[in-house]
This record gives structure tokens, C-alpha cells and sequence, in this order.
């Protein structure tokens, strides 16, 4: 069971750019919490700290076993985190217009996030088996969207909109690396490009609004639109150097929502300007081209799969939420992986980053 | 098989791989490209932009929708008003700003300051220092603006009742929302600060009165001053509610009532609509505009008439004689007396060991049921009354909607009270005493109506029967005229008694008023043929005050009732009239009938010669 091997090829360098991301999420988070000068804030940093805690013994604990195990037990997980998320729109505590936590004591839990690594475990099994060189075709492609649709349609009742997207782009994104068959693409895209148009002219007034909105923040000057303009500023007044640990001018962001949350990397362009950001970028660079490797050093399907899938999960969270508060995405509440405040996503990660461990140490064993 | 596809998969999976790295280069760069744009090439502005805080949001405050009554005339609407307010932020130096303040608007810094600190809000956000201040003091601040920095005035609009005091209960009032309030989910839409209807219509309407607030986007310079507009999105006035109520009338109804202690209900017998709803002692809804002070609220609630209670829904008073239409009914349709029956009522009947009187000490002579219902003989429906039953007298007057809410629009309906064996059991555990049934049959013992229930009794009767809802608000539509609610007259149910019974009891209200023998007499106009019918309820026993009348205090005197209804061939309008303490259901309650009546008939008249 125990290979010195394991040690032998454990991977420092992920680890080392995973604790990187957290200490970084830690400092601005510090900033954030406490320049509001609002009370509730101050013990935030704490709790990440305790969960960062947490986060690390879950990542142990993921990479103890041989991941080549999951394959057996990845329906009960896939299972057992829609169940949770049932259990949410049925249990969970109704905040601010939708149900996302399930309150379990003193801790509450998003199985929103859980549920991205269980659709990717399940997604790596299935593809495992069923990819080929080839593409997989229509009929193969069943499967998938099942596995996808049930959580999709599960998240969008909470409302949460954000994550359910999150959800298509994984999913879409593990697919498009395993190929689509070429007949089978031409007719999805075909079949895309006369369903959008439909669907569009099918939905109501209102409907149109919200989506176009939701595109375009800007046609919602007092809501979305003046956030946005706002995390613009910040990132902006930053500058090459930024104006200093905590020292961003907090009235600018002590009105942003979400400040801990969302709009954490604009606290962080804000303070440490153009450096700092371009230095966060980089380091989550290295841990995207760190996944990505790992998948290249795989030697079996499942491994390779399942490493892209977590990739890609960092890579659409990165890409998206700083992409939003730098006004060229969407306002769609997604965190930023280690950095935004949040139990749930910070273990989320380090599950995925345990994951990741776990097959990059395991790549000298030859099925 | 595994392997050999393994292996091609390997090689397969790695060209897509570095595909895959090479998306991933790509998309940083565009976030990098990005980057580059907002911190250097456009940092300068908005390092400028972020130094004084300078894009702010500035909420505009929604009108609320207008109150109309049935002919279109306003009765409630908005008035522009001037708020002062602050923000911290731009208000530096701060006490020499307040100095100057306290120096042009007269009010000490020591008031400023502890509004500050009674609101806190972060430094960029308005403080409201002084609300509805007058021209003279907004004047002032304007002429010295340069002074004053971070000092703002808002120019927000305030509700106003138009005509003071009239339809208070109708219409309500509005108070300051609460943090309760605000977090329940309720107010979507509500921020701290904003008003919202707590009572009659303003409240039960609130949804549709509100309106939407709106806001702009602007640029300020350093002293908070806007220097640009960059967006706008318009507030949307609240939507309009057009009542039933005719406001001539409605005031006539208040002046009618002028002094007394009562409440009035009038009703178009057809149609259901409202024509006017006053309760007495009144208050002024505009006290409440800006929130109403302490003493002014402890008069109101230390009062014991009760100022804020409207009566016509609220108040539960014993019917007396005007329920003895149900008992005549009743004993008609069960059979128990027809046209022939008569009675001969000597002043008082006796019945197990006790004397039950009739008000007229002499008695009535040989009465038939018409006879008696014109000249509200109590010892005639003591008979019928015990004959019938109690519990059947019950059945006849929930058939009128005695006993339940009539279901009109507004909160705090109270239902009354029609009792029946039954319920006399499951109350006190004591069973139904036959002579109790003598009180209820006047309309006096457990027996409890609300104006209202009066006035849709006395409508259905005039309505041949057909009863209709109680309706209150005629149209609820946007600002431009599209309708969004349109309360068209419904019918709920119909008279279970024949035509027959029904004619007779009309025919013997007619009587009552323009009959020689009639005790509603006082109510007979010329040109105008009404039907009605008076009651006179008991507040104490009347027996330990028969002997020193004069000794009688005013509050232990009985209410006065009368119900009536007009033209008689063609019903147009059906009240319901009490007056606390009235004495005499004829002369304290039956010249308002009239008088309203008259009011309304003669204006209908004139608006029909004229159109």
C-alpha cells in the first residue's frame, strides 16, 4: 500500500503554489475585512484561516487513497451530492432571494460547490470508457448531459444561476477534450444555431431584460452597472503599483457588495495595482499549467480526464470571476478559487487539488 | 484492446492537451490585455475618480399613485416638500460647516449633531438632517451654498390629504417603515426612511401605491457637488385607485355626523359600490405625513371615542328593532304568522315568571305583522320570536350575511355575533333559556352588527332580494390610463324568503316612514319616497332608569339606528345610520338618513337633468 515512491514523486511545486494562492487570499482578505470598518467583517479572515485548516487535512485526505478507487465509488458520490442538493431546496436557509446552505450546527455548507467534483469524477468515468480517438457521437453523448442536466436544473431552482453556468462550461469543457465525433458536432452546432433563436423569440418581455441585462451590466446603472463601474475604479486607481496594503481608498469598495466575496481581486488590483494583480495571475497560471501536466504525465484515461475536468474548473472560476469585475463578463456570483470567502469553495478546491496530487504521485503506476 | 487504445489515447489526449494550454495562455492574456487598459491606460481618471469617491448613486423617491373617488375628483395626492441633508464625506470641516448651518436655518448645532449620530451611515452616504422644511430655509442654504459643503437639499414628494378629515378610516394613514418591516421581505422594494401605508386603503393598496424608485448615476466633484449626470432610470409614479365613494356626499355624511359619536354606511343596492363610509370622532390623516408627534398620537389613542377605530366595520353595537325585519321574515316563512295574525300588545308580555315590556308603556292595541313592523311593537315579535326559535331566527339573519365578515377590502372587519343554541352551549356550558329568544327577537340580548352588515342587510332588501359584495375601490390603473383591476358589481347570493314575504316586509317599511303610525316619521320628505326602519339598542338595562329619566347620564343612553333605503320603487341608495348614545332611533338617527338621502338623491338628480 505504502510505496516510497509516493513520496518520491509527490508533487511539492503544486503544493507550493497552492499554499502561494492561499497566503495571497489570506492578505487580501485581511485588507477587505477590516478597512470596511464594519465589525461583522473582522473575524472573517479568521474563519478562512480555520477553514484553510480544514481544507488541508480534506486535501491530505484525498490524496491518501489511490484515486483509481473513485471509479468505484463515484456514483455514491455523484448521488450523494445531488441528494444534498435536493435537500437544499427543501431544508435550506432562505437568504437574500435564494436557498444555497444547508445549516448543519455551527457550519453551513453549499452543495453547489461540492457537486462540481462529483459531475467531474462522474464525468471522467463515464469518458474513461466511452471516448475514443474517434470522438464520442451523439448517442454517447446521452450520458453526459444527464450527468450535467440533474445538478443544472437543481442549482437553477435555488435560484443560483452563477454555479449552474458553472456547471455547463465544466461539463462542455471535459467534453470538447475528449472530441466530439465530427458528424455528431455539426449536428449540435446545427441544432444551437436554430434553437437559440427560438428559444429567444419564445420567452417573454421581461425574460429578454433580464438576460440582456445580465449581459450587458451597464443597462442596469443602479444595480450591476454601478458595481461594475465601481470595481473598475478600484482596479484602475491601482494603478502600476497600488496604493498600499490596506490603504485602498475602502470607501470606494466599503460600498461594493461582496467585497470579500466577489469582488476580492479588485481589492487586491486596488491596493497592489498592476504588480500585485499580474503576479496573482501568474501564480494562478502556474497552477492551471501545473494541472495541465499532470494530465500530460498521466498514463491512463481516468486520471487524465478527471485532472482536466478539475483544471478547467479552476480555469473557468479564474477566468470568469476576474473577468466580471473587470466589466468583460457577466454579474454572476462565482468565487475565486482560495480567495474569495467561502467554507465550501475553499474545500471544493483543495479537494481538487488533493485530487491533483493524488494523480500526479501516482503517475509511475502502470496499470 | 485496453492497452493498445491506451496507448493511442496517451499520445491523442497530450496533442489536445497543449491545445487545451494553449486556450488557457490565451484567455490570461486578454484578462492581462485588460489589465493594462484599466491601470495604465486609464488609471489616471480613475485614480482621480476613485480619490473623492466621485460616482454615487442618487435615489429618486417614486410618487405614490393617487386616490380619486368615484367621479374622478382627487382626494389624495402628493405635495413637493424639501428634505436637508448631509454627507460626512464632503461636509469638511465639519463643525464650522455646522456652525454656519445652525446659523442660517436657526436650529441649534447640538440638534444637528445628534441627528448625525443617530443615523450613522458610512461617510458617503446622505444623512437626513431635517425633514419638510420651508422655503425660507432652503432659500437660505441656496444663498449660501459655499459655505455649506456636503449640506444638500432632496426634493421628495409627501402625501396629502386633500380634504381634512374626511374618509380618514377609508383611506388610512401612513407611518415610518420599520427594520422589522424592511427585513420581512414584504417591502421589496423599500429602503429605511420611506412611508408606507398602515392603515384603510393606503395600506391594504400598498403594493400598487408604492410605485418604483429610481436613481441616477452621477459624477461629483470634492464638495459632493454633481458635476455630471451619467445615467438616469426614471421612477415609476404608483398606480392610481379610483374609490366607489362620492366625495359630496362623503362630506356630507361627515358634517351630518358633526359632534356626534357614530358611524354611516351608504351603498348603491344594486351594484354594491360604497357611496360613502364616515366613522366619528374623525381624525387628520396629514398628521401623519412626517410621522405623527407623541402628544398628538396619545390624544388620539387616550380619547375614549375612540377616534381611530372606524365604526362602520369595527364597532359592534345590538341591532334593537331594526332586526325585527328578520324576525317578521321569519316568522313568515316558517309560517308561524301570515297576514291575518294578529296580536294584541297591551304594553308588556309575560312569559315564565318574568314581565317582558314593550317601549311603548300603553301598548300597541290589535297588531298585524305589518302594524307591528311599522310601529315596532316589541310584545308582537316577543311571540314570534319565542315561535320561531332561536336558532332558526339565526339561520334567517346569517341568510342576510348577519354573523360573518361582509368581505369588504378593508382589514379589521369584525363579525358580529348571531346566536344559537349551540354556540350558547360551547360559550358558557349553559343551555338556551326559551326567554332569552324574546331579546334576541327585538334585536337586544347576544345579538352584535357592525354598520356595514346593516347596510348590505337593508341593500339586499332593496335590491329584491339579490345581494350583492360590498365594494370599495371602483378601478385600481397605471399612470396612463391602462386598467389593471376592475371591481365589476357581484352578486352573491339571494334571499331565501318569497316575494311575497319580502314584499310585505317592504311594504311595511314604507310605512314606517311615510305611514301615519310609523316610527320613523322624522325621515319623510317631500318629492322623495324612502323606506326605513328605526332602532333604539339598549346600552344598560332600561327598567333601573324608567323612573328618573332626567337622571339618565347621556352615556348610558341608548344608540340610535335607523336603516333606510330610497326612491322605494327603484332603489339608488341604501344606508345604514348609528348614532352613540342617540337616545331615539327616530330622532337621533333618522333626520341624518334623510338628510343624506335627500343630499344624494337631489345632486343625482341635478347631474341627470344636466347631462
Amino acid at each position: 500500500m505504502f510505496d516510497r515512491r509516493l513520496i518520491q514523486y509527490f508533487d511539492w511545486g503544486l503544493l507550493f503554489v497552492t499554499a502561494l494562492i492561499g497566503l495571497i487570499g489570506l492578505v487580501t482578505l485581511y485588507s477587505a475585512a477590516t478597512a470596511g470598518g464594519q465589525a461583522v467583517l473582522k473575524t472573517m479572515y479568521l474563519k478562512q484561516l480555520v477553514w484553510y485548516g480544514i481544507g488541508f487535512f480534506v486535501m491530505i485526505f484525498c490524496f491518501i487513497f489511490n484515486y483509481k478507487h473513485l471509479d468505484q465509488w463515484a456514483n455514491v458520490i455523484y448521488l450523494s451530492c445531488n441528494g444534498l442538493l435536493v435537500m437544499v431546496l427543501l431544508f435550506g436557509k432562505f437568504v437574500a432571494g435564494s436557498r444555497r446552505w444547508l445549516v448543519l450546527g455551527p457550519i453551513s455548507v453549499q452543495p453547489s460547490e461540492l457537486i462540481k467534483i462529483a459531475m467531474i469524477i462522474a464525468l471522467a468515468r463515464y469518458y474513461s470508457k466511452a471516448a475514443g480517438s474517434a470522438g464520442v457521437t451523439l448517442r454517447e453523448l446521452v450520458v453526459p448531459c444527464l450527468l450535467t442536466a440533474v445538478p443544472f436544473l437543481l442549482i437553477v431552482k435555488q435560484p443560483d444561476l452563477g454555479t449552474a453556468l458553472m456547471l455547463v462550461l465544466i461539463g462542455g469543457s471535459i467534453t470538447l477534450f475528449v472530441k466530439i465525433e465530427r458528424r455528431s458536432l455539426a449536428c449540435l452546432s446545427g441544432a444551437g444555431i436554430v434553437l437559440i433563436p427560438s428559444v429567444w423569440f419564445l420567452l417573454k418581455g421581461y425574460q429578454k431584460q433580464r438576460i440582456l441585462t445580465f449581459l450587458n451590466p451597464d443597462r442596469d446603472p443602479l444595480g450591476a452597472g454601478y458595481h461594475i463601474i465601481q470595481s473598475k475604479i478600484a482596479i484602475g486607481s491601482g494603478m502600476i503599483f497600488g496604493k498600499g496594503f490596506l490603504k485602498g481608498t475602502q470607501n470606494v469598495l466599503s460600498f461594493l457588495p461582496e467585497q470579500h466575496t466577489d469582488f476580492i481581486f479588485s481589492v487586491l488590483a486596488e491596493e497592489w495595482g498592476l504588480a500585485g494583480a499580474v503576479t496573482l495571475l501568474f501564480v494562478f497560471f502556474l497552477l492551471l499549467a501545473r494541472g495541465t501536466s499532470i494530465a500530460y504525465k498521466c498514463r491512463d484515461p481516468f486520471g487524465t480526464i478527471l485532472s482536466v475536468g478539475i483544471t478547467a474548473m479552476m480555469f473557468w472560476q479564474v477566468l470568469i470571476n476576474i473577468g466580471m469585475v473587470m466589466g468583460l463578463m457577466p454579474v454572476v456570483g462565482i468565487p475565486l478559487p482560495f480567495i474569495s470567502y467561502g467554507g465550501s469553495s475553499i474545500i471544493t478546491m483543495m479537494i481538487g487539488t488533493g485530487l491533483l496530487m493524488n494523480i500526479s504521485m501516482r503517475r509511475f503506476m502502470i496499470e | 484492446m485496453n492497452t493498445i487504445l491506451k496507448s493511442v489515447d496517451s499520445n491523442w489526449y497530450r496533442s489536445r492537451l497543449t491545445g487545451m494550454l494553449f486556450c488557457i495562455i490565451a484567455a490570461f492574456l486578454v484578462l492581462l490585455a485588460r489589465l493594462f487598459y484599466l491601470q495604465i491606460i486609464k488609471g489616471n481618471e480613475y485614480r482621480r475618480l476613485s480619490e473623492s469617491n466621485c460616482i454615487r448613486i442618487q435615489y429618486i423617491k417614486p410618487q405614490r399613485g393617487l386616490i380619486f373617488d368615484r367621479n374622478g375628483t382627487l382626494l389624495v395626492d402628493n405635495r413637493p416638500s424639501f428634505d436637508v441633508n448631509i454627507i460626512l464625506k464632503d461636509a469638511k470641516p465639519l463643525h464650522s460647516t455646522l456652525d454656519a448651518l445652525s446659523r442660517y436655518i436657526h436650529v441649534p448645532v447640538q440638534e444637528l449633531l445628534d441627528r448625525i449620530n443617530q443615523r450613522s451611515a458610512p461617510a458617503f452616504k446622505s444623512i437626513l438632517l431635517m425633514e419638510d422644511v420651508g422655503r425660507d430655509v432652503t432659500s437660505a442654504i441656496k444663498a449660501h451654498q459655499y459655505e455649506l459643503p456636503g449640506v444638500g437639499i432632496d426634493v421628495v414628494p409627501r402625501r396629502q390629504y386633500i380634504y381634512k378629515k374626511s374618509a380618514a378610516h377609508l383611506l388610512g394613514y401612513l407611518g415610518e417603515i420599520n427594520a422589522d418591516e424592511l427585513r420581512s421581505g414584504n417591502y421589496p422594494e423599500a429602503r429605511s426612511g420611506d412611508y408606507v401605508g398602515r392603515f384603510g386603503i393606503e395600506k391594504i393598496y400598498e403594493p400598487y401605491l408604492r410605485g418604483r424608485g429610481g436613481g441616477r448615476q452621477v459624477e461629483v466633484d470634492a464638495a459632493g457637488k454633481v458635476v455630471r449626470v451619467l445615467k438616469t432610470v426614471d421612477a415609476r409614479q404608483g398606480h392610481e385607485i379610483q374609490l366607489t365613494i362620492d366625495s359630496p356626499l362623503q362630506r356630507k355624511t361627515e358634517e351630518l355626523l358633526e359632534g356626534k359619536v357614530g358611524a354611516i354606511v351608504a351603498m348603491d343596492p344594486e351594484t354594491g359600490y360604497v357611496l360613502a363610509m364616515a366613522s366619528s370622532p374623525s381624525f387628520d390623516q396629514n398628521e401623519f405625513v412626517n410621522g405623527i408627534s407623541r402628544d398628538k398620537w396619545r390624544v388620539l389613542i387616550d380619547n375614549p371615542d375612540k377616534p381611530l377605530q372606524n365604526k362602520a366595520i369595527q364597532a359592534l353595537y345590538p341591532p334593537a328593532s331594526t332586526y325585527k325585519i328578520i324576525t317578521a321574515l321569519a316568522g313568515l316563512e316558517e309560517g308561524v304568522v301570515n297576514d291575518q295574525t294578529t296580536v294584541f300588545c297591551p304594553g308588556a308580555y309575560r312569559f315564565g315568571d318574568r314581565t317582558f315590556r314593550c317601549w311603548k308603556r300603553q301598548g300597541h292595541g290589535k297588531m298585524n305583522v305589518e302594524d307591528a313592523l311599522t310601529q315596532s311593537c316589541d310584545v308582537f315579535f316577543y311571540q314570534v320570536g319565542r315561535l320561531v326559535g332561536v336558532d332558526k331566527l339565526a339561520d334567517c339573519a346569517t341568510a342576510f350575511g348577519l354573523g360573518s365578515k361582509t368581505g369588504i377590502e378593508l382589514g379589521h372587519e369584525e363579525r358580529g355575533l348571531i346566536p344559537t343554541s349551540q354556540w350558547k352551549k360551547r360559550r358558557t356550558g349553559v343551555a338556551w333559556q326559551a326567554g332569552e329568544t324574546l331579546s334576541v327577537a327585538i334585536g337586544q340580548g347576544y345579538n352584535l352588527v357592525t354598520p356595514i352588515q346593516m347596510a348590505v342587510l337593508t341593500s339586499a332588501l332593496a335590491n329584491d332580494g339579490i345581494r350583492v359584495k360590498p365594494l370599495i375601490v371602483k378601478q385600481i390603473r397605471t399612470v396612463d390610463g391602462t386598467v389593471l383591476i376592475e371591481n365589476q358589481p357581484q352578486a352573491i347570493g339571494r334571499l331565501p324568503f318569497s316575494k311575497k314575504n319580502l314584499d310585505r316586509v317592504r311594504k311595511a317599511l314604507w310605512k314606517v316612514v311615510q305611514g301615519e303610525r310609523g316610527t320613523g316619521k322624522i325621515a319623510r320628505i317631500k318629492d322623495i319616497d324612502i323606506s326605513g326602519k328605526t332602532g333604539t339598542a339598549q346600552v344598560i338595562s332600561r327598567k333601573r332608569n324608567e323612573d328618573n329619566p332626567e337622571e339618565m347620564l347621556s352615556k348610558h343612553l341608548p344608540h340610535a339606528w335607523f336603516v333606510a333605503y330610497a326612491p322605494s320603487g327603484n332603489p339608488q341608495i341604501a344606508v345604514a345610520v348609528i348614532v352613540e348614545h342617540g337616545e331615539h332611533g327616530s330622532s337621533g338617527a333618522g333626520p341624518i338618513a334623510r338628510d343624506l338621502i335627500q343630499s344624494y338623491l337631489a345632486g343625482k338628480n341635478k347631474t341627470d337633468a344636466e347631462g
